[in-house]
Parts: structure tokens; sequence; C-alpha cells
């Protein structure tokens, strides 16, 4: 009745459906309402951006892979997720060679060098875009008004604005008023390509909670501490700040729920994601508050992203019969 | 209706709908049976007839004089044609007693009734359960009398009936709770008798709702029987979840139900319980799910233990194409087989074939740190590093990160997207560091 052999393996005999490609697909389409958000308002060289660096940081997988005679792992999508993630931590004026060099960055000396897909001990576009941050300073922080026409070339002549954090920072463009919640909620303002719309980040953030790709912990931790540090240590002195301008402007929601969240580099014991939203919070709330940037959302994660092995050994959870024998 | 539940597990395709409404049927006795000699957990048992004999239906052929063991007994008339090794369902072979089926089913005299449990004292009862032969019927196998005879200095305060049947595709103890309540329940209070206790408790996963209004109904005609309904997650049957579930208490790491107080037995234990009390047949038969996507007639049926698993699939109408994998048990904690000879023991409460597509191997891809397997492990451990350092064959690690404690459910390898076979080498570390601590 039986001809062939029959498969002989360990249990369990079924698994889910949910596979590396399943979750970094959800990953991008979390993204996409940010991504159409962005190309709404900075208009269709956002788009251009993106594509580049989704394109470069492709290639540099697939170029890498060839060269150390690795299989070859593009089609999980997750050089996809960097690529998007690293253009929407760019502005959207950025000339077009720069994305290149950092999507092969991230991608070859942040993911592979450390070993690849699940080794990276940082997360691979904010490394990437300190990276750049530090070579180009300039054009890094050319941004535009929303709805200002670009030409798809050189962007060298553009007027620039400041971001809504440099404002109430006061570090530059002094004079400026600062912007509404409304805008700021949805993305009407300046600052990079996929960090401005509050809504549309929102929208993918929670996809990716529903879909149990990402659990609360971070993304909840993260934001409730920047909320409670900003309000606590206001300008005009204890509890005077003003904790929503803090939430809906810069890069919160996009690092807390897309970038903090990054599994390689992030703990996975339930109290260790909780230590990582917190500290990724209060270092963004000092960072902001009394730093030399106005913006730490990246370096947050970043420095967090380094405690997380010390993290996840010492918040194991208490295992199941961790108590004494009832004697 | 309060639905208690666990920390942590996962919800697979439970597929049960292919037999969760098909009555048991009787299964024909085959031509020849196979006993292996060890179809528990335990010492072998060693063969009380010759190749040639005579036997007849319960008699007992084969004993032990370990404790921890438990006799085999014929479940047809007929006569011993061989005593050899024998492909067994763990994959190797077992010696084994083969009885050439008669036909006539001839009960052995042994077989009589054995009181009622009012005139049973405890000690009788569980000299009855163990001269039956019964085990563990969900499949560890573990023999019931050593259950029922704890250390003195601890005292059993909850005997808990395991009806849970979290595993996928097994409906075998779902169709029992249907068609035999009142002799679950008869069972159940043999073992109160036996510790001596006027309260116990029936869990049941809340997709058997049928089952859990069938045995409150008979319940309610008791006193002090307490049906606990379950949420439908898997692996609620695990013993330490249940015990969890209901007690509240959490079985020390290392530790037994009975340093907590409790006793868990499957429902067809219960039933084999009460059959061998009220009418003195032994543990000869039990309650087998023939199911998976390559059966064509998924069906439960109520088999002659030492039954070739061929004959069940036989009667189940052959395969609708040819099967990739068979498991005996469920697919999360089944055995593969190798080879449809394999004979239908105490512990064998399901076959499945599955079809290439179900069971395709997928490569393992690298390990992502999603933590999925951390949510998922319903003993609290955090897989993600046990299996690395289990791979790695670090067992000092693997022990600091309690691979000892890991009750092998499979929950992390079945949420893994990674497809990585984490329990593999969990089970692995676990077994080596087991013996290590054994050596000591």
């Amino acid at each position: 009745m039986i001809n062939n052999r029959l498969v002989v393996s360990s249990s369990p005999h079924v698994r889910s459906d949910e596979t590396i490609s399943s979750i970094m697909f959800d990953v991008v389409l979390a993204l996409c309402p940010a991504l159409i958000a962005g190309a709404y308002y900075f208009g269709i060289r956002a788009l251009l951006v993106t594509a580049v660096s989704v394109i470069s940081c492709v290639a540099a997988e697939y170029i890498w892979q060839k060269l150390t005679k690795r299989s070859v792992t593009i089609n999980d999508w997750s050089a996809v997720v960097t690529g998007i993630l690293l253009a929407f931590n760019l502005p959207v004026t950025i000339p077009l060679w720069m994305p290149v060099i950092g999507g092969f960055f991230a991608i070859i000396v942040v993911k592979q060098f450390f070993g690849g897909l699940g080794q990276n001990f940082m997360n691979p576009a904010l490394a990437a875009r300190a990276f750049m941050l530090a070579s180009w300073p300039v054009d890094m922080t050319r941004w535009v008004e929303p709805f200002t026409k670009l030409p798809l070339g050189n962007t060298a002549d553009v007027v620039s604005t400041a971001t809504p954090l440099a404002i109430i920072k006061g570090t530059e463009a002094v004079g400026q008023v600062s912007v509404s919640y409304l805008d700021l909620f949805m993305g009407n303002i300046g600052g990079c390509i996929g960090e401005t719309s509050v809504i549309m980040l929102l929208l993918g953030g929670l996809y990716l909670i529903y879909k149990k790709v990402i659990s609360w912990r971070i993304p909840v931790t993260f934001i409730a501490t920047v909320a409670v540090f900003t309000f606590v240590f206001g300008k005009d002195g204890l509890f005077t700040g003003d904790p929503l301008y803090h939430i809906l402007s810069g890069g919160l929601i996009l690092g807390a729920f897309f970038m903090a969240t990054d599994y390689a580099s992030s703990p996975v014991t339930p109290k260790g994601q909780i230590i990582m939203g917190i500290g990724c919070g209060l270092i963004t709330s000092i960072i902001r508050l009394y730093g030399g940037y106005p913006e730490g959302v990246s370096y947050s994660i970043l420095i967090m992203n380094v405690a997380t092995p010390l993290i996840d050994r010492y918040t194991a959870p208490v295992k199941f019969g961790e108590v004494k024998s009832r004697a | 209706m309060k639905i208690l539940t666990f920390k942590g597990g996962i919800h697979p395709k439970y597929n049960k709908h292919l037999t969760e409404k098909i009555p048991i049927t009787d299964l024909k006795a085959p031509e020849k049976l196979i006993f292996p000699l060890q179809q528990h957990i335990g010492a072998p048992c060693e063969p009380l007839v010759a190749v040639g004999d005579e036997v007849k239906l319960g008699q007992k052929i084969a004993d032990s004089k370990a404790y921890v063991s438990a006799p085999i007994h014929a479940s047809v008339s007929g006569k011993v044609v061989a005593i050899e090794p024998y492909l067994a369902p763990n994959g190797t072979k077992v010696m084994s007693i083969i009885v050439q089926n008669d036909g006539q089913d001839t009960v052995h005299e042994s077989v009589v009734p054995k009181g009622d449990i009012a005139s049973l004292t405890p000690q009788k009862i569980i000299e009855i359960v163990r001269e039956a032969g019964i085990v563990g019927m969900g499949g560890a196998g573990f023999p019931t009398h050593v259950k029922l005879s704890p250390p003195p200095d601890k005292k059993i305060e909850y005997v808990i009936v395991n009806g849970a049947e979290c595993e996928p595709y097994l409906t075998s103890d779902h169709r029992v709770m249907l068609e035999s309540p009142e002799e679950i329940i008869y069972g159940l209070k043999a073992m109160m008798k036996v510790f001596g206790l006027n309260k116990g408790y029936i869990g049941i996963e809340d997709n058997k709702m049928d089952a859990i209004q069938k045995l409150k109904e008979y319940a309610d005609k008791e006193k002090g029987i307490e049906i606990v309904v379950l949420k439908t997650k898997y692996p609620q049957g695990a013993e330490k979840q249940l015990i969890k579930v209901i007690t509240g208490r959490e079985v020390p790491s290392g530790g037994l139900p009975a340093d907590v107080g409790a006793i868990v037995n499957n429902v067809d234990t219960c039933v084999s319980i009460a059959r061998a009390i009220k009418t003195g047949m032994p543990l000869i038969r039990r309650i087998v799910t023939v199911s998976g996507s390559a059966v064509r007639n998924p069906a439960n049926y109520a088999v002659r233990i030492g039954t070739p698993f061929k004959v069940l699939f036989e009667q189940s109408g052959g395969f609708v194409e040819e099967p990739a994998k068979i498991v005996m048990g469920g697919p999360m904690m089944g055995i593969a087989q190798f080879s449809l000879d394999v004979p239908v023991v105490k512990g064998t409460s399901g076959l499945l074939a599955f079809t290439a597509k179900e069971v395709e191997l997928q490569p393992e891809k690298p390990c992502i740190r999603c933590g999925k397997c951390v949510e998922a492990c319903p003993m609290n451990l955090l897989p993600v590093y046990m299996s690395a350092y289990a791979g790695n064959k670090d067992l000092e690690k693997a022990e600091a990160y309690n691979c000892a404690d890991c009750v092998e459910c499979g929950s992390c390898s079945y949420v893994c997207p990674s497809k990585r076979h984490l329990v593999q080498y969990i089970r692995e570390a676990k077994q080596l560091i087991l013996a290590q601590r054994k050596a000591k």
C-alpha cells in the first residue's frame, strides 16, 4: 500500500504558515501608508529616493552573497525593509548617489559583516543613517516644506526649512512659529521622507501589532517614556512640557514602531523589551531637551541596540515551576 | 461559564472536524497481533507464555517483577506463534509476543467482575489497576498504579481527569467522553476512593462543548465532580499546565504532580479502570483516531491492542494519495513511523497520514530573533537561546537556560518563522543533561 519511503523526522510534524518572507512582507505593507504620505507631501522624488535605497540594499545583499558564495536570500524581503527604512530616514533632497552608499553600508558593513540576517547588533538602516549624517551633514539635513517643487536631479539650490523639533529647540530658524498638532499628526511638515506622517505610521504600526509581527511593549513604553519625560522637564520648569508636540514630531513614531522593534537588535524577553522601550525613551528625551542635536531617536535606538545582549541576559523570565516544593 | 487557561501556547489548525462527529466503531481483530513487551515507561515485561501456547482473551501474557512496569494481556484468543524482536512505535525492535487469532474471543477465566467501588479497599483498587495493565493512555504510558501510590509524605488533594485533548486531529478522547461518560466518572470515583477524596475534576477544552454538556449531565448525578472548562489552546493537555489551571499550583522544576498534591489521568485510562473493576477485563483495547489529509475515510476506532497500523488504514479505505509521513499520536508530539507493520500499543491515541504537501520539510533558515518562541513557550523558557546553545553542544549553557525543564510540546518549533528545529535541539540537550545528572 505504500511504495515510497516515509519521511521520519522529529516532532512537531506541523508548522505555522508564517515565514521570514511573510513577516518581512508584512513590514513592507505596514510601511506603505507612510510611503504614500511621503510621496504626497514631498513629491515624486520621495519615491525615487526610496527606490534607489531599496534597489541598493537588495543589490548589496545579492552581490555580497554571490561574492562570498552563500545562498542568495534577497527573496526574504529583509533587504527591502532595510532599504525602505533607510529612505524614510533621509531628507527628500538627498543627492541620489548617497542612498546607494548608505544602502551598501547598511547591508554589507552592518548586516553581512556580522553574520547576516538576525545577527546584526545594530539596526542596519539606522547605523547607515548615522554614518551618512557624519559623512554628509549638510545634505543629510536639508529639509524642505511639504509640496515644494523639487527637481529629480540636483537639489542643492532648493530653499530649506526647519523641522518642528529644531524650531522648539531654537537651534535654527529662530522666529518660525511652531507648527500645529494637526499638521504634525498628518505629516504636513518638514522632515525625513517617512517620519512626518504620524497617522500613516500609526496605521502601519498597529497593523504590525495586530498581525503579531511586533509586540506593543517597545513602542508603547518608548512613546510613554518620552511623553512623561518631556512633560516633567519642560522649558518653563517642572511639569510644564509639551509632550504631545514631542510625540508627534521627529522620528519618534517611526522609530518606536519600526526601528526599535528590529528583531535582531532588540531584546526577546518581555521584560527586556520594556527596558528597551524605556531606555530609548529616556535617551531620546535627554538628547532632544539637553543634547546638541534636535532629534535623538536614532541614537537612542542605536545605543539600546548595543545593550540588547546584556538586557536579554538579565531579564530571563521566571521559569514555570521555579517555586519551592510544597513540603 | 468560567473558562480557564495558561500563559504561552499556540493555536495550531485543529482539523478535528474530520472525525469529531464520527462515532467510535469496533475494528475487527486481525489474524495476527503483536504485543511488544514494553508499552509503558519502566521495566520491560517477561513473557509468561511460550511459543505454541494457547492464550485466551484477557489472559496475562507478560509481566515484570519491577514496581514501575505494567503487565500485558492477550487482546484475542488464539495461539502464540512467535516471541521475537519486532518493530515498535519508537522505531526500535522490541521483544514481542505474536499471537495468531482464532477468531473465537474465548474469554480467560480471570476475567470476572471485581466488585464495586464501595466495597473495595484503596489497596485493592490499586491492585486491580496494576493487574489490568493500565497505563497512562494519553501517550506517555506511565503505569497508573504507580501514580495511584505516591510516597506517603505526598498527600494527594486533586484527582484530575484530562479531557483537554489539545493535540490537533485527535478526537479519540472526545468520542470517549461522548460515548462513555458513565465509565469515565466511575473510573474517576475509583481514584477518588483510593485517595479518600470527595472531590474530583475533569478538564475539557471549550472546543468540545458537547462533551462538556454530556459529562456535566452525568457529573450532576454525583457529588463532588467538577467539570472544568478550559480555553482551547495547545498544550492545555500537558500535565503541568492542566494542574496549574485547575489547582493554581505549579509543579516544581524537576518535580512530579504529586509534589503539589495532584495526579492526572487521561479519560480513556478512566474507562479502562472502570472496566477492570466492573467486568474484570484488563486493558486490551483502546480508542484510536485515524485521520490526516492522506486518509480516505478518517474515523475513530475501538482497536484491540496489538493490531498492526495497516489494518486501521485499510479499514479507513486506504489513502487518497501516497502518504509522505505517518505519525503515531498527534502532529505536535507524535512519533513519525517508517513502517505500517508496527502494532497499536496502549499509548496509541491516533494514527495520522499526511500528504507530501502538508509535511514538506522546509529548509532551516537563520534565526531572526523574532521572539515568537519566547511568547509561545508554556514553561516560560527562552527557546531561542536554549536551542542555540543546545545546537552548539554547549551543555553547560544549555542547562543554565533550563533545557531540562522543557516539556517538549513543540510550540516553539511550530511558531518559528525560520522553521528551525528548536525542540529537537533542546530535546537532545535535555536528554544529555538528565543523563549527566543521573551519572552524578
